[in-house]
């Protein structure tokens, strides 16, 4: 016979005890939250962006280009220190990620000795570079297989650590910044923002280098077309076209971030005030010292901000930039040299924004839906199977609503539209295990036994099938979580977390609460086995 | 006692021939599987931006303010963008359709630049029909488009095969056939449906179908138990008659659960607002398919398929069943 076993009751009141406790919070103000004790749970809901608004950007980090780049600065770094030991170079070329260089023969340890520096150079510790000297005067100096495949995560890892510096600079509320997949951030900004301000802050390599114009071969190369190997054609923000050396001077990386703000210049237009740390300031000091009364290059992203001439040397290695920026260019501007340049430039592969108010209108929509919902199993409950039997499954689902508020409280799992939807079908379903067992007990009680027995067997014979029958919706659920993207999670997350709280409230709770009808009353018959006369 | 509970107005006991019709049921599921499958090539689905890539943005005016959407189609068509859908939804706030709402989609051309995109048309809509407010814009490229398919496809494959395994471990071979021929069935139909109504195939699609894989298992595993125990019970009963009796003694159960989980999904079509209409339209649909399946899709073919009952002749030897047969 159903026993009013102990440990079921506790379960129960334990369950709705703690239920409550912590789906508390979501009925508090933001002020009463902040004032519990230190004990009590705080944590609320947390709705998606489609509910609450806000901006999501899935961006591809392009390691492809970034590799690229770096053998081109390796190329261009192997070209400069054979230079300075006077090796004479035969050939440079590119080379899965490095390059291989060609000296004469007599001269090829010399060259690896030499080129063996630049590894040593290498920021880091663990060298991720090697010189490795080949047949016929040809020694390759480029990434080791490790530091290849090191290469995309190290990328990922430093750029999701530059954009949290840029986004943090923008005052976005509580942004999220996850890791997708070998290549990919993700970022989730909620709240009321400005999605284009978000995509341009992100997007900007802000790659800064200082170099030096190529004065000597412009007028030749504009004409002719032929770029010497060691310069490039680059354009600036009008268009004009400039002939740069290729060597870094150089880089936003020596800059130092306390020391970059927005000044004025002479005439006090916007400029970007800048100061290089100790290295940086002792590389620009020597290039300044050396090329008096040519032009320097400022470059941002491979364009051209300004190209000043040197007129004294620039010892102090601090100064300003001018282009003719706004305020609000050049503030932005500051706060992405701030932050430091991203390793690989950005795509933006899937972008989606929801303003506030429409996320507001989708909560009111999930709301009365779920209200109307719920009062419709609750009113087919009691019909079907009158105050007692109905009852005691209504009171298993506000157990359950209760279950389920906590529990995504508790695991902060995210709240979608659909997954308000899967909260409903969960309801739907939920009464589906009462059903079972009530079904069950009234083929029990027509089979002729008694109404202990026949209750015993209800749920005895009942469990299985609500194990079965709800394994396999679990199952399901698993599948939409490991190969579904955004809302679709949150919507097996809700629906796996109501799989639970449903078959636990609405089995113990029925049990619990029948044993306790089934002492007290002593019934004769089954109230819902009874034919119509 | 009261007259209300309403289960003592549906029969206590039915007894209707299921398997009788079964021969129907097959003609008719086998027609509406084959032209769901034609259907889903011809005219095909109705991707939405998740699956094709592209944009899809949500314009409104104040209320009592119309958007001129020929207005808004020809300063976009413009920008060169190939076919730009531009269609009038309901309000959100009010869930009524006055004009004050549009939403666009829109495919970003190969090389260009989607931001780049979505700003122009953003400015030439401005200048076609005034201010107005971007409430949800999305974006998805190419790349992550037809990732989302393959996954989406994949994840829709994994489900069936998972419940095939599950309902072999837990029944026999038999049974994970016929479970499985029934979520094939409803998974097409359901496809169908979507086509029909010319609902858009999204993420969120492939969630509706999902559950309706998990909901058309539950209620076949329902059935399949009930068939194992009377398996069990009645060695001696024909097979046929075993079914019949299976299904119709979880007939009220079945009925029960699927109107409940119908009209609550009705009631989230009505008031759930244009994003959760075609999810939960569906959702119903599947429900509803997903309970004649298991009654007339996978029971069936077990009888089409035998069960294993050991050497039942017409001594009725009395044989180990199902799971008891199993160590």
């Amino acid at each position: 016979m159903i026993q009013l076993s102990r440990w079921k009751v506790i379960l129960v009141a334990a369950s709705l005890f703690f239920g409550v406790l912590l789906a508390l919070p979501n009925m508090l103000s933001d002020a009463q939250r902040e004032a519990l004790p230190a004990f009590m749970p705080k944590n609320k809901l947390n709705l998606g962006l489609d509910l609450q608004g806000g901006s999501y950007l899935l961006l591809e980090v392009d390691v492809e280009a970034m590799r690229a780049k770096r053998v081109e600065t390796m190329a261009e770094d192997v070209r400069q220190t054979l230079r300075e030991d006077r090796i004479p170079i035969v050939s440079v070329r590119p080379e899965a990620g490095g390059v291989v260089v060609t000296v004469p023969e007599a001269q090829a340890e010399l060259a690896a000795t030499a080129l063996r520096k630049l590894v040593q150079a290498t920021p880091g510790g663990v060298a991720d570079r090697a010189v490795t000297p080949q047949a016929g005067g040809a020694i390759r100096y480029g990434y080791t297989e490790t530091g290849l495949r090191n290469l995309g995560p190290t990328a990922v890892d430093q750029s999701i650590e530059v954009v949290r510096r840029r986004i943090d600079s923008l005052g976005t509320r509580e942004p999220s910044i996850t890791r997708q997949g070998a290549d990919r951030i993700v970022v989730q900004a909620p709240g009321e923002s400005d999605p284009a301000a978000l995509e341009r802050v992100i997007g900007q390599t802000a790659q800064l280098t200082f170099q030096m114009v190529d004065v000597e071969n412009s007028q030749s190369a504009f004409q002719t077309g032929i770029i010497p190997p060691d310069a490039q054609l680059l354009q600036g923000e009008d268009g004009t076209p400039y002939l740069v050396k290729k060597r870094v001077i150089v880089s936003g990386e020596s800059l130092v971030p306390d020391r970059t703000n927005v000044t004025t210049d002479q005439s006090g237009r916007p400029a970007i005030g800048f100061a290089f740390n100790g290295a940086g300031a002792t590389r620009f000091g020597q290039a300044t010292t050396q090329n008096i009364g040519k032009p320097f290059a400022i470059i941002l992203d491979g364009k051209v901000i300004s190209a000043p001439t040197i007129n004294s040397p620039i010892l102090g290695g601090s100064g300003i930039i001018e282009g003719g920026f706004s305020i609000a260019q050049a503030s932005e501007m500051v706060n992405l040299l701030k932050g430091g340049a991203l390793p690989a430039p950005l795509k933006v592969e899937e972008r989606r924004t929801v303003t506030a108010e429409l996320g507001a209108d989708a909560v009111k929509a999930g709301a009365l839906s779920t209200a109307i919902g719920f009062v419709i199993i609750v009113l087919f409950m009691l019909l079907a199977y009158g105050f007692l039997f109905g009852g005691v499954s209504v009171v298993g689902l506000i157990l359950n609503g209760i279950l389920i508020v906590a529990a995504m409280s508790l695991t902060q799992a995210t709240l979608t539209l659909p997954g308000i939807a899967g909260l409903i079908l969960t309801f739907a379903v939920a009464v589906d295990a009462n059903v079972l067992i009530y079904e069950r007990m009234r083929d029990e009680a027509r089979a002729g036994r008694s109404v202990i027995a026949s209750m015993d067997a209800g749920f005895n014979k009942a469990m299985g099938t609500i194990i079965d029958a709800n394994l396999t919706t679990l199952v399901a659920a698993a599948i939409m979580f490991i190969f579904g993207a955004g809302p679709v999670r949150g919507f097996a997350w809700t629906l796996s977390i109501g799989v639970f709280t449903s078959v636990f409230s609405s089995v113990l709770v029925a049990q619990v609460l029948l044993a306790y009808w089934l002492k007290t009353a002593r019934p004769k018959t089954l109230p819902i086995a009874e034919t119509v006369k | 006692m009261t007259w209300w509970p309403l289960i003592k107005v549906l029969p206590q006991k039915t007894n209707f021939h299921f398997v009788k019709y079964a021969r129907y049921a097959a003609v008719l599921s086998v027609v509406l599987c084959v032209a769901s499958i034609v259907a889903c090539f011809v005219p095909g689905l109705n991707m939405g931006i998740d699956f094709r890539g592209g944009a899809s943005m949500e314009v409104a005016k104040p209320a009592g303010q119309t958007i001129d959407l020929e207005a808004v189609r020809g300063s976009v068509a413009e920008l060169n963008l190939g076919d730009v859908g531009v269609q009038g939804i309901a309000r959100r706030d009010t869930n009524v359709q006055d004009g004050s709402t549009a939403v666009l989609r829109f495919q970003v051309p190969e090389g260009r630049d989607q931001t780049a995109v979505v700003n122009q048309v953003e400015s030439a809509i401005t200048a076609a029909v005034g201010e107005v407010t971007y409430s949800g814009v999305s974006v998805v490229g190419s790349k992550v488009s037809g990732e989302l398919f393959t996954s989406g496809l994949l994840a829709l494959g994994v489900a069936i095969a998972l419940m095939f395994a599950y309902i072999w471990f837990r029944f026999e071979p038999q049974f994970g056939f016929g479970a499985v021929a029934g979520l094939l069935h409803d998974v097409i139909l359901t496809f169908g449906l979507i086509v029909l109504f010319k609902l858009e195939f999204s993420l969120n699609m492939v969630a509706a179908i999902l559950t309706v894989i998990g909901y058309s298992m539950n209620d076949t595993v329902v059935v399949f138990d009930r068939l194992r125990e009377n398996l069990r019970k009645y060695k001696t009963m024909p097979l046929r008659e075993v079914i019949d009796l299976s299904l119709n003694e979880t007939l009220s159960r079945t009925i029960i659960t699927g109107v409940t989980a119908v009209m609550v999904l009705a009631a989230l079509a009505v008031f759930g607002g244009e994003a959760l209409f075609g999810f939960s339209i569906a959702l119903m649909f599947g429900i509803i398919v997903g309970t004649y399946s298991s009654i007339y899709v996978g029971a069936p073919i077990i009888l089409l398929w035998g069960v294993k009952r050991g050497e039942l002749t017409e001594d009725a030897k009395p044989v180990k069943l199902g799971m008891a047969s199993r160590p």
